[in-house]
């Protein structure tokens, strides 16, 4: 008879336990507001994310320090998705779910983000995500604080048409969905400015590629026609590393052919040898090197709170910067963390960013950002050579593809939709 | 009364500001580049284009080697020293002080300053005293050519007295001269050309044969266009040749580097017969000894790659040594089981690099005499890193060959792949001779670390990206069989390459494996299966 009595005990402790471990819970969930940190702690992607988690632990304990937001201290709940994507809808569920969070912040890849909408969506969450994307979506769950396609891709070709005169283009891609809408809405752009189709050559390659001998060949030879010709790379992570490598060894130099990347940061640069890549472009909306009062401040606040003065910051931090202190604000206007009323105060507000403007709420989920374009230096950091004069509005549907053309996002009342098109007057049944 | 005030302090106004400008100019521009905007820079740099003086200036600024000296504010050039910097004042050349790297700022470069930089460079060196320098100092003007670049380097040509340095500019005065309003100059010119493998000469000839819209040639004289396509066609059937002699190049360098990943692999599983789900990570510590010697010997990069090779091996091997003593011995005959707990190893490597040295991507550096490429002509060039991978990959083979065939190790290693209890019963010991082997497998695997280290990214997941190609290739050359995996991985490599250009790297990788399993499909042994009774145990 021991074993049955054994078991019976287990039952009320375990049972007692579980109450205990609730009502502390309860308890504490009235005292703090919760704030989700949705990023990649290891996997392929922790590379980038750690450092926006910690971003994220930074810029709560900073608030926490002026006192903490509507008089209850703020509390960040850390999960790990390892870069797995169908893990990523998994702990936002519970995030939502279990922890009751106020918001979320996280996601890199535009698959993650994908995996987490339908969670959002369905249990009325929020999700700050803080990365340059393709667009072609806008849900009213999501806040889009990183660049849309009219803020980083299509202001870097212009300023290779216009200032470099480029006529012959490659756009070489890792073979998934943010460099192919990208490069389509690229090819779409490039054509409606009179570029023909020999000028055009499109290349995709896999996640990791590391043998670039017949590509790059191949974008020298395409390059040799006597036409001033660039790359625009949409090539993602860890290849880029081989592939400025082979254009180095080829003899390709960025006063030939200079390559733009859209995925190369200060924080890549920082593990990668940067010989090879002098004089190459990238264009962001945010660069550690640009000098303001602001921008030095966070650099400090970054420096002190990592404890090591060679980290460097980058465009996704600040867009998480945006984005937090954007929601702050909100809730302040707000005076709850209500996900209905704080969607509804975001929208107009505004903050100032890192580099001398001002971001804005759009009604369209997204934030007005300047675009900077800045050429890699040998310290792994970037001297700015062109920048838009005034911050642009993010679109969240791109003008140059015909179907998303007459597509507009406007969350306000009366359109109320993210995917509305004005010619029939409709919101799709698709609500992102 | 007034006017002539006026006028006298005028006067001395000019007087003195006249000679100050044209003393000052070379100084002024000095300041330009040290506080100007990129602007302002082009523009100091224009102002110093014909002033010899501004020559050290601008190779300095070039190499990365000019900086501000902020505590004077003045623009000085610097050298490496051990405290920092030395510095030496970029107007007047005086030895300065040696500072530490936070006194100095750099002078920035962007794309635009740097082409400016070079042409006025190159126009400087025109009258450098040694001819090579002159020759790449043609080579540089001839790039980017304009009218000013041109009628230079025709006065240039009357006093010119080395031969190359003529046959340079007269090159490109006949380039020019294609273009010419008299025709038989025109003829004259192609002719002489048509036989240069040059992409200028190529681009010309192109242009000469289009064709506007209204599908009418865009040139008039049709002797000309005749002569142009002909010597057009010529190119292009050289073209061909040397686009067949580098397809065949790539395919050769991406099969080394299959080779130098999978040798150790044809060892470990071909001869033992293990599945080492480990042998990437192998690699992967293999590169991480490259990067740690390289921070051991900053100085010297050349020395701490040569170095690192056998370094990798002896690391490499005693790991591996260390695997098969701990794990894989207790496994053998059992392949399931060895592969869940070597892919266990693997991920604890993993981990453990990525403790120790960050989930970051560590920046491994090329040494000068490894980066580049070997300009056999203006369509051929051969990259250096990849030639010198081809020649270590035959190299590490021959060796490897060579100690299977030549030494007591290798003999007994054959014969414990070929019967185990026999070559018991002959006085082998067994176990050595398998912890032996496997150290060698595996210090192979950190030899080609060390290759791969050059060629890509040196992180966590270095050894993974390798691993399936690997196993795939073993099986595709034949199990056990050394020879046959050279041959399958250089195939591979050049089918791969040939069929990239068509179909994109995605597919054509896809392409190669239905390949390899429909080949295997067929032949399951491989291309070269053993024979005898050794293939049947």
């Amino acid at each position: 008879m021991k074993k049955p009595r054994n078991v019976f005990h287990k039952l009320t402790f375990g049972a007692v336990l579980s109450l205990a471990l609730t009502s502390t819970a309860t308890v504490r969930a009235e005292d703090t507001i919760k704030v989700g940190v949705l990023h990649s702690l290891s996997g392929t992607m922790a590379i980038s994310e750690t450092t926006l988690k910690d971003t994220m632990l930074m810029l709560i304990d900073a608030q926490n320090k002026k006192g903490g937001l509507l008089g209850k201290k703020l509390e960040a709940v850390v999960v790990d998705p390892a870069s797995n994507w169908p893990l990523f809808a998994e702990k936002a569920r519970e995030l939502l779910t279990k922890d009751k969070v106020a918001a979320i912040f996280g996601c890199w890849t535009s698959v993650s983000r994908k995996s987490v909408l339908p969670v959002v969506e369905e249990l009325n969450g929020i999700l700050f995500y803080p990365v340059q994307y393709e667009g072609e979506e806008s849900s009213r769950n999501v806040f889009y604080t990183g660049a849309a396609p009219n803020q980083q891709a299509i202001p870097a070709v212009d300023y290779l048409m216009n200032d470099l005169k480029v006529q012959r283009w490659v756009l070489a891609g890792t073979d998934y969905v943010y460099p192919r809408t990208t490069n389509k809405i690229l090819e779409a752009y490039l054509k409606s400015k009179g570029v023909k189709d020999k000028d055009i050559m499109t290349n995709y390659t896999p996640f990791g590629h590391s043998d670039w001998q017949s590509i790059v060949a191949d974008i020298k030879k395409f390059g040799s026609a006597g036409k001033k010709t660039a790359v625009v790379s949409t090539v993602n992570g860890d290849a880029n590393v081989p592939f400025y490598k082979e254009l180095g060894n080829q003899g390709v130099s960025a006063e030939n052919i200079p390559v733009v990347a859209f995925s190369v940061g200060e924080e890549e640069l920082s593990g990668m040898d940067t010989k090879p890549l002098v004089g190459h472009l990238a264009a962001w909306n945010y660069f550690m090197s640009v000098d303001t009062t602001k921008n030095a401040a966070f650099i400090e606040q970054w420096h002190n709170f990592i404890k090591n003065p060679k980290r460097v910051t980058n465009d996704p931090m600040e867009a998480h910067y945006i984005g937090f202190n954007m929601w702050v604000k909100a809730v302040e206007k707000a005076g709850s963390t209500n996900t209905d009323a704080v969607q509804k105060a975001i929208i107009g507000l505004e903050f100032p960013n890192l580099t001398g403007g001002v971001a804005k709420m759009l009604p369209n989920h997204h934030i007005s950002k300047p675009v900077l374009i800045g050429e890699i230096q040998e310290d792994g950091q970037f001297v700015t050579v062109w920048q838009t004069n005034k911050v642009i509005d993010g679109e969240a549907w791109s003008d140059y593809l015909p179907e998303s053309k007459p597509i507009i996002a406007d969350w306000t009342p009366p359109i109320n939709c993210g995917n509305f098109n004005t010619l029939t007057k409709k919101c799709s049944g698709q609500n992102y | 009364m007034v006017i002539t005030w006026v006028l006298r302090v005028l006067l001395l106004m000019y007087a003195i500001s006249v000679p100050a400008q044209t003393q000052d100019a070379f100084s002024q521009a000095l300041e330009q580049i040290r506080t100007g905007s990129m602007g302002e820079r082009e523009q100091a740099i224009e102002t110093l284009a014909s002033d010899s003086r501004a020559l050290p200036i601008f190779d300095a600024w070039l190499n990365g080697n000019l900086f501000e000296f902020k505590a004077e504010s003045r623009l000085v050039i610097v050298t490496e020293s051990p405290m920092g910097y030395h510095l030496t004042d970029a107007s007047s050349g005086l030895a300065l002080t040696e500072v530490d790297r936070n006194a100095v700022g750099k002078i920035n470069l962007t794309n635009r300053l740097r082409s400016s930089l070079r042409k006025a460079i190159a126009r400087l060196q025109l009258d450098a005293v040694d001819a090579d320098t002159r020759l790449a100092a043609v080579n540089t003007i001839a790039k980017d050519i304009d009218d000013t670049g041109l009628a230079l380097l025709r006065t240039h040509l009357i006093d010119e007295s080395n031969l190359a340095v003529r046959v340079a500019i007269e090159h490109i005065v006949l380039l020019n001269d294609i273009d010419s309003s008299d025709k038989a100059t025109r003829i004259a010119a192609i002719n002489a050309l048509k036989d240069h493998d040059n992409r200028n000469v190529a681009n010309r000839l192109r242009a000469l044969t289009e064709k506007n819209a209204d599908g009418n040639y865009l040139e008039t004289d049709g002797d000309v266009r005749n002569l142009a396509i002909a010597a057009l066609t010529r190119i292009n059937n050289r073209l061909q040749v040397y686009a067949a002699i580098e397809t065949v190049f790539f395919g050769l360098s991406l099969g080394a580097v299959l080779v130098l990943a999978l040798i150790g692999l044809a060892i470990t599983f071909g001869v033992m017969g293990v599945i080492n789900m480990a042998h990437g990570e192998l690699m992967m510590l293999g590169a991480y000894t490259t990067f740690v010697m390289q921070q051991l010997l900053p100085d010297s990069l050349g020395w701490a790659l040569i170095l690192s090779i056998p370094m990798a091996f002896i690391v490499a091997a005693l790991v591996g040594i260390g695997i098969e003593r701990g794990i894989i011995r207790f496994l053998y005959g059992r392949p399931l089981e060895t592969l869940l707990a070597t892919f266990g190893v693997s991920l604890f490597l993993q981990q453990a690099v990525r403790s120790i040295f960050s989930p970051l991507n560590r920046s491994v550096a090329t040494p000068t005499w490894m980066s580049g490429s070997w300009q056999i002509n203006d369509f051929l060039s051969l990259t250096w890193n990849r030639f010198y991978i081809l020649i270590f990959c035959l190299l590490v083979f021959t060796a490897l060959l060579q100690l299977l065939k030549r030494t007591r190790l290798g003999l007994e290693v054959r014969a414990v792949a070929q019967n185990r209890g026999m070559a018991r019963a002959m006085g082998i010991p067994g176990s050595r001779v398998d912890a032996m082997t496997f150290g060698l497998g595996s210090g192979i695997a950190g030899v080609a670390g060390v290759a791969l280290s050059q060629i890509t990214n040196v992180g966590p997941n270095l050894g993974q990206a390798y691993i399936v190609d690997s196993f795939m290739v073993v099986v595709f050359g034949g199990v056990g069989n050394l020879f046959g995996t050279l041959v399958a991985g250089f195939s591979l490599g050049i089918a791969n390459k040939v069929l990239e250009p068509y179909v994109g790297a995605v597919l054509a990788k896809i392409l190669v494996l239905v390949f390899i399993i429909l080949f295997i499909q067929k032949k399951p042994r491989g291309l070269f299966p053993q024979k005898g009774r050794a293939a049947d145990g």
